[in-house]
């Protein structure tokens, strides 16, 4: 939103792509917002958000697919919270939620383990990808004249009486004001500003995904009810047309562990065999761990210092993704009588068009007319997920091009599928190669 | 556009299906390969060892991939590369995606010969970092044989069947040592044809009765942890590449979406003697029916499967419903899964076998409803991570009113 008004605009990542530390590893849902804390900021901004993304999303080609959410009471504790579940959506702004018998349940989910008892549906939780959602806000922003600088990790902060100098890796970045906005490193870039406010923990989250085989048994959402016994897992289908089975939360220190462990697997393996056991007599295609940037408070954190022209944006935990155009728009609200001017400009280029990586529509290799066009379309690199060429081109040749093979995965996913290289690894690294 | 066969899958088996069919049929014999040769997985396997059974040769992977894809082309069959079979349009219509654009094909006839693949590390479930330097031996000699990329120095195989010293042979010709083998079972599973030559390779042990749980590296992989199965002792292991070999799986892919009949222990469709599916026309052949068997193998399926497609094609009959074959611990699985009356002997007359134990001299027996209707004692031993072959005339006399056959170990 910045990137539309006259000022000159910064977005300093720390690493070598937009997206790539929490945002990355996010469930990915499009959340309504049902089961926020009513009247905390998160409540507001997710419910807006929703609209905000959802309509966003839209427009510029992120790929969603509005399957509905169905949290499953297996406990009499758990059937009887329903009833406060739905009043809380209800004081969230959220309507549509609807308890239904056991039967109902596995009407809708056949596929799920014995012992459902009841469940409450809320309608509009929906999935999205998260890759592109951040690729196509960056996007945006750069062409609107944003400065992207990826792999500038912020080393320190200089204060002066009219501007602030912040010192990356490479190279210094003077503004007048600046807003944090660094998830878990938040704190630490906040310390620099003089406070000790918050401390942000790595709440380390691990996923299964499951082979696309196994699509069919998730029909939608599958949520477990807060309850005495902890937090569930949930079940879900992702926009990749797997099925995903997780998170496990687990408070860490380590703000780079991102690796999975024997005891999350094993978690994972025990809650989601009793909650569908047929899935897992399947293939797991790929095993992901994420640090969610949890702090020791039960909302968002936004706070504008007006002395020194500072902005903090933190605990913005995994509704971000949802929550995140609202908060910008929340931002340019609190910013509005600084001394920025937020007028937009007058012509702004067209947002952009992203390319589709989701299942809900068509993929280029499905594309009669587009192969006919350009035959790379029709040339697939990537079996599993059909990638084709031309998707593999388009990247490197798009406004924020990968720079690993990470950053190539999530822009098409190549080497996402069931195979994880096996057939393609070793050509599309050789792609990668040739485009650095 | 009408075919009289589609082939799926242009490796040994596919290929030697076409070859072998091409002259035997009026119609157009066309093989979809998805990859931009056809020749399958000996294509990187770039070492002797291939065509002993099919060509009565002894020649590298590359060499035989070609060979088989001359034989195909020389008989007449149409090889089309780059053309992936993505979805079904009908009983036996294939969608399918290519450079040359989107479209269907039916066939009179389809062979699925889609082959299998090794399980990646996220299938095996070991948990750590998700460093660079993790690779299957299909994309190892991917990278060595076909991208020439250099790999590491010093690389932990896991498994220690036949492909595994496969694995260690491209290694060695990239300059990577192999410091470590791991292997759960109790012996190195591979033939020793193989195992003693590359025992003069290995620069560390092999490991058996052990896994890995755990892989540690941020960028590039640092060490492996390894577990003693037994003694639940740990120890770590330093190196920079890791090759997750053998524990096959078909590529089954689209064996499930035309909704065949599976067998859930090989993983693939279940087929009688035949080589027939579930459904009608639907044949399959090679490492999607039983994964994995060496090339050669698999290629002869395809000899086997011809003459069975062009009765199909002259108006022959489906396949009646059968009797059920199934393997009792600790063999894992059987194939063909099924005796049908007019099935015939199985190819070669096999029948075959995954073993999870090792034994030397196994005898087995075949019960039917209580009856013992055959017994056999090998004079070669069942190996885990190879196929183990017995006379298909263990269960060839099946009562076709009787219930499942169960094969097991006799001992």
């Amino acid at each position: 939103m910045l990137g539309g008004t006259e000022l000159t605009v910064t977005l300093v990542e720390g690493r070598d792509d937009v997206g790539d530390g929490t945002s990355k590893a996010n469930t990915a849902l499009l959340h309504t917002g049902f089961d926020a804390t009513p009247g905390t900021l998160e409540s507001r901004l997710v419910a807006r958000g929703y609209d905000l993304l959802g309509g966003y999303a839209e427009r510029v080609g992120i790929p969603v697919e509005r399957t509905g959410a169905l949290l499953v009471a297996w406990t009499e504790e758990e059937r009887d919270a329903l009833p406060k579940l739905k009043d809380k959506a209800e004081r969230n702004g959220y309507h549509a939620c609807e308890i239904v018998t056991g039967n109902e349940v596995y009407r809708r989910v056949p596929d799920l383990g014995p012992g459902a008892l009841a469940g409450l549906t809320v309608p509009g939780e929906s999935i999205i990808c998260s890759w592109t959602t951040n690729l196509a806000l960056a996007t945006e922003a750069v062409q609107r004249g944003v400065d992207l600088r990826r792999g500038a990790m912020v080393t320190d902060v200089v204060r002066h009486d009219d501007h602030t100098v912040v010192v990356t890796t490479t190279g210094e970045v003077k503004a007048r004001w600046v807003i944090n906005a660094a998830g878990l490193g938040a704190d630490h870039l906040d310390g620099r500003f003089g406070y000790d406010r918050f401390t942000v923990t790595p709440r380390r989250g691990e996923l299964l995904v499951f082979d696309k085989l196994t699509r069919p048994m998730v029909p939608c959402i599958v949520l477990a009810v807060p309850s005495s016994r902890g937090k569930g897992v949930l079940v879900s289908p992702t926009i990749y047309g797997n099925v995903m089975v997780g998170p496990t939360s687990e408070n860490l220190t380590d703000r780079t562990a991102t690796g999975t462990s024997e005891e999350g697997f094993e978690f994972l393996l025990g809650k989601g065999r009793a909650l569908m056991p047929t899935l897992f007599d399947e293939e797991v295609t790929a095993a992901y761990a994420g640090l969610r940037a949890a702090i020791d408070r039960d909302d968002y954190l936004v706070d504008v210092d007006w002395d020194q022209r500072y902005v903090l944006v933190g605990g913005i935990r995994s509704t971000g993704l949802t929550a995140g155009m609202a908060l910008a728009e929340h931002l340019l609200e609190l910013l509005a009588d600084s001394d920025l001017d937020l007028t937009p400009r007058a012509a702004l280029p067209p947002a952009p068009r992203m390319p589709n990586i989701g299942e809900a529509t068509t993929r280029p290799y499905q594309d009669a007319e587009r192969i006919a066009a350009d035959p790379e379309y029709g040339r697939i690199v990537c079996f599993c997920e059909r990638v084709t060429a031309g998707e593999i081109r388009d990247a490197f040749a798009s406004t924020i091009p990968p720079r690993d093979l990470d950053g190539l995965r999530r822009r098409t996913r190549v080497l996402n599928g069931r195979c994880q290289g096996f057939y393609c690894g070793a050509h599309t690294q050789s792609l990668l190669e040739a485009s650095l | 556009m009408r075919v009289a066969v589609a082939v799926i899958g242009g490796g040994p088996s596919g290929l030697t299906t076409a070859a072998a069919l091409a002259p035997m049929v009026d119609g157009e014999v066309l093989v979809l390969e998805r990859e931009a040769q056809t020749g399958g997985i000996p294509r990187h396997s770039d070492h002797l060892g291939y065509g002993m059974r099919d060509l009565k040769r002894f020649v590298s992977g590359p060499t035989y991939a070609r060979t088989l894809t001359d034989t195909a082309r020389d008989a007449g069959a149409r090889l089309e590369t780059e053309a992936m079979v993505t979805g079904w349009g009908g009983e036996r219509a294939l969608e399918i995606t290519s450079p040359r654009g989107r479209r269907i094909v039916e066939a009179d006839a389809v062979v699925l010969a889609t082959g299998a693949r090794e399980r990646p590390r996220p299938a095996r479930l070991i948990p750590g970092d998700r460093p660079d330097g993790i690779y299957t031996t299909g994309q190892l000699q991917n990278l060595v044989h076909v991208q020439h990329s250099a790999v590491g120095t010093r690389a932990v195989v896991v498994g220690a069947e036949l492909v595994s010293w496969s694995a260690v042979l491209t290694l060695r010709e990239s300059g990577c040592a192999t410091v470590a083998m791991v292997s759960a079972h109790s012996h190195s599973e591979s033939y020793a044809a193989f195992r003693i030559p590359g025992r003069a390779l290995l620069r560390g042990p092999v490991l058996t009765r052990s896994r890995v749980v755990s892989i540690d590296g941020k960028r590039r992989v640092r060490s492996v942890t390894v577990e003693n199965l037994d003694t639940g002792a740990r120890s770590t292991v330093e190196c920079d590449t890791v090759v997750m070999t053998g524990d096959w799986i078909p590529d089954h892919e689209l064996a499930r979406t035309a909704g065949l009949k599976m067998d859930s222990a090989t993983r693939g469709p279940v087929v009688d003697a035949s080589l027939r599916t579930s459904r009608p026309g639907v044949f399959a052949v090679g490492n999607l029916v039983h994964p994995v068997d060496t090339a050669d193998a698999a290629a002869l399926d395809g000899r086997h499967v011809a003459p069975r497609v062009r009765e199909w094609l002259a108006g022959g009959r489906v396949a009646a419903a059968g009797i059920r074959v199934r393997a009792g611990a600790p063999l894992r699985w059987v194939t063909p899964q099924l005796v049908t009356p007019d099935g015939g002997p199985a190819p070669r007359g096999d029948l075959l076998f995954w073993v999870d134990e090792y034994h030397r001299a196994p005898r087995l027996r075949a019960l039917q409803d209580g009856r013992v209707i055959g017994s056999k004692r090998t004079a070669w031993p069942a190996a885990p991570g190879r196929i183990y072959r017995a006379p298909w005339s263990l269960v060839a006399g099946a009562d076709p009113a009787g219930g499942d056959v169960v094969v097991e170990l006799a001992v």
